[in-house]
């Protein structure tokens, strides 16, 4: 199947301002979904609100455009409810790790096996530009004139600590890459985390004077480095890319079936 | 006949986990609350026996939208709370009545607002039921003031919810909620049951999820089925694509407020006592009608003809069923245990507004029959 057989035409055209690396990050996903040969009725897309959650709309599984920051908790019930399907929520970093941290926490914590992607463009776009907990100190935005104060999540670390037993980060700009470990997140049978770097010229590029989508991606490019690599080594500044966590720990469905089991037994 | 019905001595909350149960329940999802908790404890128990799905989320909110999600896969889902959890949830409430996902949520009433008095009974949520999340709507809210009604109104609340592809909300309160006493499980048939109304189309014909049938229902297709289709809490088509066109903006608000209002008398429930020839009507619901059919019955024996209409469904407000039923009546007392919240809604229905009077308490404490003597002695011109 081709990768536009998993899109739904009638959406088209997008929402996504010229350049923004979310496109990019729909077409890694799609990819990774083809190279796995999942059925488009196995699965469903569960989004919140933002640029990054208008993603649902676009693709042609079962999909669930919700409410912002609660994607993960719809997740939930539609996974419990059906362990057979497949879950991906797409979220921005707002989305995701402001007002839905509580729920990306606990979705980590139970191991649900879900795959969490997070589109970080550190800004949010939809509202037109104002920072996000991604965004971290220094920034120019809408809500931030004078510079951001607030120090951001590191998402992979989060995700770590809160109990995900598959996490990762790429970026827009390593595209293959990015399908490559989306595969390895789908396939993961527990929560999945994957952090891509994303670029908004709109909001972000232009208030801090990073240029247009080329001169980001270069930037997503030359600032990050795979683990393990001699770069990252000599410049620890720079952002690690790659699976950080990939460990089998019981699943929340699997394990709630055992309850069903000792429940039936009494 | 032998008498194989099940008899059991429950708190009104287990009253409601039984008519959940009678009605299919498949999957709850809930945040520990008092006065409700012992729904979320017993539903704990009892779901995994069925095969079914029980959740503890990490707040109210997340639980209100895992039963969204879960509903979506073709499953009977509730969730349970009180005041501060029922703020919580509003916002996923309204996502439910735009997106149209069948579900419960039991709100077992307690004094507000914010943390108010989490252990004493309160009816303050009436307004809250039908305008808690934002924009306009409609909404269907039961009560009940005992537990045979409770577990017959839970029952309802699913048929309906599935009926009209909507959140239904079961208010209950404190009072009921945790009192004990006797409930008789019907048997398997006794209670109608209304299943999800699945798409007969097959899976290479376009199936529209948003587009209503000639009986305005909306035939519904599991998520994980062969239909693939778009949910969303934007305005949206009859595929469930976001448009903001005005005609189709305005053709879903109509049909989502149409849906119910316009079967208002399909979805109405009241119960009439000693109604036929009163000359004082008391209007209630929920714990508070306990005490006014109480002295209805001892004013009865004194010769006195009081009345009481119970109200088991809030919203939409039955105000034609009011307007009808209180036509003769010398006056109408609203008993209740808010600020007015019925009574403001039986003004406005019922002829004479003026002879609309509120018997109240809103102090944690159950309005007594004596409370309402109280007023009705008044009331009547004859003192206190």
């Amino acid at each position: 199947m081709a990768v536009k057989d998993y899109l739904r035409e009638r959406f088209f055209p997008h929402m996504w301002c010229p350049g923004c690396g979310h496109g990019t990050i729909l077409n890694s996903l799609l990819r990774a979904v083809e190279e796995l040969g999942l059925k488009k009725n196995d699965i469903v897309m569960t989004s919140g609100i933002g640029c990054s959650a208008r993603i649902s709309g676009y693709v042609d599984f079962h999909s669930l455009h919700t409410i912002h920051g609660r994607a993960l908790a719809f997740a939930t019930g539609v996974k419990l409810s059906r362990p057979n399907l497949n879950i991906l929520v797409p979220m921005g970093d707002g989305d995701a790790l402001a007002i839905g941290g509580n729920h990306f926490i606990h979705a980590a914590r139970r191991n649900i096996d879900i795959t969490a992607i997070v589109m970080n463009n550190r800004i949010y776009g939809m509202t037109g530009g104002q920072f996000s907990p991604l965004s971290g100190p220094g920034i120019k935005a809408t809500t931030a004139p004078y510079l951001t104060i607030d120090s951001p999540f590191d998402v992979v670390k989060l995700a770590t600590a809160a109990g995900a037993s598959f996490v990762a980060r790429s970026t827009a700009y390593h595209a293959r890459e990015s399908t490559e470990i989306l595969k390895k997140a789908i396939a993961h049978k527990g929560f999945s985390v994957v952090e891509i770097l994303s670029q908004c010229p709109t909001h972000y590029g232009r208030k801090n004077k990073e240029g247009d989508a080329v001169a980001m991606l270069e930037v997503q490019k030359n600032n990050t480095a795979k683990i393990g690599s001699k770069a990252l080594a000599e410049n620890p500044n720079l952002i690690p890319r790659g699976i950080f966590v990939q460990e089998e720990r019981p699943e929340y469905c699997s394990e709630y079936d055992k309850i069903i089991q000792h429940a039936q037994q009494r | 006949m032998t008498e194989t019905k099940k008899i059991r001595f429950v708190q009104g909350n287990e009253a409601c986990v039984e008519g959940a149960m009678y009605a299919g329940l498949d999957f709850f999802a809930g945040y520990p609350i008092t006065p409700s908790t012992e729904i979320a404890e017993h539903l704990s128990e009892r779901l995994p026996r069925n095969g079914g799905k029980f959740i503890q989320m990490e707040d109210e909110i997340a639980s209100m939208c895992a039963i969204v999600g879960a509903s979506l896969t073709g499953n009977k889902v509730m969730t349970a709370t009180s005041g501060p959890g029922f703020s919580l949830k509003q916002e996923a409430i309204g996502y439910a009545c735009m997106a149209e996902i069948p579900c419960v949520i039991a709100n077992v009433q307690r004094g507000g607002p914010s943390t108010g008095n989490p252990t004493h009974v309160s009816q303050g949520d009436i307004n809250q039921a039908r305008w808690g999340t934002h924009g306009d709507h409609s909404i269907i809210a039961l009560t009940a003031s005992n537990h045979q009604d409770i577990f017959e109104i839970t029952v309802d609340a699913f048929n309906l919810a599935e009926t009209y592809r909507t959140p239904v909300i079961l208010l209950l309160d404190e009072a009921v909620g945790h009192m004990r006493e006797k409930l008789v499980i019907p048997e398997k048939g006794e209670l109608p049951i209304v299943d999800r109304l699945r798409t007969s189309l097959g899976k290479d014909v376009d199936y529209h999820p948003y587009l209503p049938r000639e009986d305005g229902r909306l035939p519904m297709s599991d998520f994980g089925g062969e239909h693939r289709y778009n949910v969303t809490g934007l305005y949206h088509d009859m595929w469930g694509f976001p448009s903001n066109n005005p005609t189709v903006v305005n053709q879903l608000l109509r049909h989502i407020v149409d849906k119910i209002e316009n079967n208002i008398h399909s979805i109405t429930r009241y119960k009439e006592h000693y109604l036929e020839d009163a000359q004082y009507i008391l209007i209630s619901y929920g714990s508070s009608a306990r005490s006014a059919i109480q002295l209805a019955e001892d004013r009865r024996k004194k010769g006195e003809k009081i009345g009481v209409l119970e109200l088991q469904s809030i919203w939409p407000f039955p105000s034609e069923v009011i307007r009808e039923k209180c036509a003769r009546a010398r006056a109408v007392l609203v008993v209740e245990m808010n600020m007015g919240q019925v009574m403001a809604q039986v003004k406005a229905a019922v002829e004479k507004p003026k002879r609309v009077f509120l018997a109240n308490r809103f102090d944690g404490k159950l309005i007594t029959p004596h409370d309402i003597k109280s007023l009705l002695r008044m009331v009547q011109g004859r003192g206190v």
